[in-house]
């Protein structure tokens, strides 16, 4: 079998995995959903009623194999809690939590090569030790917090970016990207920590190995190794670990909405566990996962095209 | 330095360099107080054992020693013609950046590691031209082609969007050998530029270093441990020795009239044919580790003959013929005129056959070999 037959293979039984995990995890949680829409006080009857319009009373395996044939289909059901179709009330909010989580992916790659670079070049000296100052508290201090202090800070002291008033791209795009910038820089944090550490590391093995020694003999300027021959090497494994940490991302954008209040996934998410609305529940899970799924071959295949040795096989 | 007043024009004079290890309390020499000069069209060979300081000399040439060491002495002249001569071992980045690969360039001798994997081969060659010739790309590629051809790559054009890994190793080393002379520099450094090769190999890659120096006049340095390989490239042979030169002169010197012990071990251990069927002579012990060097004659503890006097004090390097200098107590005290005798006595025999033997005496081969 081919290479990319055996990665759709794979991805598919991932998929599969993962969204029999969730469809019985949160079955298993107590909660019933017809209880959460009518409150306490409902009838055991009006709870039956409803159980059976909402197909919760049939077996586990039927309804799974239900919900999977429409799934397949695109059809998720529709939402306990909004009455609304899944896909639609997803699909609403896919630009909140895409744009969050693609704003924090390109401030953390921009910030983190050049200071990467940096920090390498200066092995030893006052920026490297400044990076790796800065590298430790990105890392331990979680984004949330982080979130909370740049609200503080730039939202209500210095009054730079509006904070709790999300507007869609739709109607301005400008102050859409406003309103996303803080929780963009507050996710971003971590991860340019864990590139600039993992980049200065490549780059400074990078530079102890013999086609270095080729390139400054041929009289290159240290700036055009540093840039051409040794960053080309060295982007490869950090490659790798943007990819893996965009589901991290996607994660902690999750986390990240709720504190600035953004209407994307997280909040979704959270209502929609809340109210054991199992259609919202697995379609968001779904989806994530398959985003991450997806995100993770396209990883792979730009590692290909970076490594002319893998490029071949 | 008397033997080495030859008419031609010094492109590479070293006089007296001292290389040391940094930041250690006590001064530890991996170069120590080597005088070398190699002239204009000149290839000079230079040999010893792993471990003697052969790398560490080639790249302080370049200005590129390794951050653990520095010049603490001497001088390092680079001129094609004596009123440009520059002085390497002074030269900030910038300046020496110009040198490098323009003027002399190198070769190393790992072609597997020596090259960049994730760029073309086309980049890695037409990279100087850009640099220091200013040529565009287009110009740059059509100088690669040609530079292909040179060192006996089969279809050049391709090889410009192919990759390090897809080469064989004595493919790669031609590569290297093109990224070397691609500025056409005066002095081309080939730190054992065939020792990771198989040996059908390695005689293509010397044929393609002699085309060289002989088409273009390049003056070459060639290293290597090998001395069967460098009597065949070479014009003159410094035998190295735990970071000193021990013996120079010209193949035949070295090859016909050895007089410093060392060499006279190395020779010994070639293999040869009229050696054939008998038990390879090889010196015993090993090259002393930095810290174990002495004050005295560093080979002290693996020579035959040594005196008390040459654990003391350190033997000059001292003329024992035209162009032939040697740092021995035995051959400055007592062995010129024994030696200069058997010079003659070889001569007078005109046998041709090499008779390592009489220096070495009863000793090893010697006594097997009758
Ligand atoms: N980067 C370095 N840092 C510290 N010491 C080094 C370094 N490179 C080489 N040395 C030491 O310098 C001495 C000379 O090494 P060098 O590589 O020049 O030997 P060589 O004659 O080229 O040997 P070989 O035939 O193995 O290439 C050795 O004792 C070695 O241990
Ligand atoms: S100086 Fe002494 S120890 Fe050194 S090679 Fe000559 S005889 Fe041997
Ligand atoms: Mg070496």
């Amino acid at each position: 079998m081919n290479y990319y037959a055996r990665r759709l293979v794979t991805l598919f039984l991932t998929v599969l995995f993962v969204v029999v995990l969730t469809f019985t995890a949160f079955r298993i949680i107590p909660g019933n959903p017809a209880l959460a829409i009518l409150g306490t006080e409902a009838s055991n009857e009006q709870i039956a009623l409803l159980e059976a319009k909402l197909g919760t009373d049939r077996p586990l395996l039927v309804q799974f194999g239900h919900w999977l044939g429409n799934a397949a289909l695109l059809d998720f059901g529709e939402s306990l809690r909004f009455s609304e179709p899944v896909l639609k009330l997803i699909v609403s909010r896919v630009p909140v939590t895409l744009s969050l989580a693609l704003l924090a992916l390109v401030i953390s790659v921009c910030t983190a090569v050049p200071l990467g670079i940096l920090a390498a070049k200066s092995h030893g000296k006052k920026w490297d030790a400044l990076i790796s100052i800065g590298t430790q508290f990105g890392l331990a201090i979680p984004s949330f917090w982080m979130g909370i202090i740049l609200i503080l800070v730039f939202g209500l002291t210095l009054r730079w970016f509006s904070v709790s008033s999300y507007v869609p791209w739709s109607e301005s795009p400008i102050l859409a990207l406003k309103s996303i910038v803080l929780p963009a820089v507050a996710l971003a944090i971590p991860q340019i920590a864990v590139i600039v550490r993992y980049l200065r590391t490549t780059m400074l093995e990078q530079l102890n190995l013999d086609y270095v020694r080729t390139a400054r003999s041929k009289g290159l300027s240290e700036r055009s190794i540093q840039y051409i021959h040794v960053l080309k090497n060295a982007l490869l494994p950090v490659i790798t670990i943007v990819g893996i940490n965009f589901g991290e991302l996607l994660a902690g954008s999750l986390v990240i909405e709720q504190v600035f209040t953004l209407p994307g996934f997280g909040s979704l998410l959270i209502t929609a566990i809340g109210n054991r609305d199992y259609p919202l529940v697995q379609g968001l899970v779904l989806l994530i996962a398959v985003t991450v799924i997806i995100i993770n071959f396209i990883v792979d295949l730009s590692y290909r095209w970076l490594d002319p040795k893998i490029r071949l096989k | 330095m008397v033997g080495n007043q030859v008419e031609r024009q010094k492109i590479l004079d070293i006089r007296n360099l001292r290389i040391e290890l940094k930041g250690r309390r006590e001064r530890l020499a991996v170069v120590d107080g080597v005088s070398l000069s190699v002239s204009q069209g000149e290839t000079l060979g230079i040999v010893g054992e792993s471990g003697c300081g052969k790398s560490v000399l080639s790249l302080s040439m370049l200005g590129l020693l390794p951050k653990a060491m520095e010049i603490n002495g001497g001088e390092i002249w680079y001129g094609e013609r004596e009123d440009e001569a520059q002085p390497l071992h002074l030269l900030k980045p910038k300046e020496l950046r110009k040198i490098r690969g323009r003027e002399v360039a190198m070769v190393f001798q790992d072609p597997m590691s020596s090259l960049n994997n994730s760029l073309t081969i086309g980049y890695q060659v037409t990279e100087g031209l850009r640099l220091h010739l200013g040529y565009s790309r287009q110009e740059a590629a059509a100088q690669a082609i040609e530079l292909f051809r040179k060192v006996g790559l089969a279809r050049p054009e391709k090889l410009l969007k192919e990759y390090p890994h897809q080469l064989s190793g004595g493919m790669r080393q031609r590569v290297m050998i093109a990224i070397a002379i691609a500025c056409n520099p005066g002095l081309l450094i080939a730190d054992e530029p065939t020792t990771a090769l198989d040996v059908t190999i390695q005689a293509q890659i010397l044929e393609v270093m002699r085309q060289i120096r002989d088409q273009d006049g390049t003056s070459i340095v060639l290293i290597s441990h090998d001395l069967g390989l460098i009597a065949e490239m070479c014009d003159r042979i410094a035998v190295m020795y735990a970071g000193r030169i021990v013996e120079e002169g010209s193949v035949a010197d070295i090859f016909d009239r050895p007089r410093h012990p060392y060499t006279i071990g190395l020779l010994n251990s070639i293999p040869s044919p009229s050696h054939k069927g008998h038990r390879l002579h090889s010196i015993p012990g090993a090259v002393p580790a930095l810290h174990e060097r002495s004050v005295g004659c560093n080979f002290a503890p693996r020579c035959q003959y040594a005196m008390e006097c040459c654990r003391i004090e350190q033997p000059k390097l001292s003329p024992v013929g035209f162009g032939h200098t040697t740092s021995c107590f035995l051959v400055v005290e007592e062995g010129v005129r024994k030696g200069d005798n058997r010079n003659t006595a070889d001569r007078a025999e005109g046998t041709g056959e090499v008779l390592y033997e009489t220096s070495v005496a009863a000793e090893g081969t010697g006594a097997a070999s009758r």
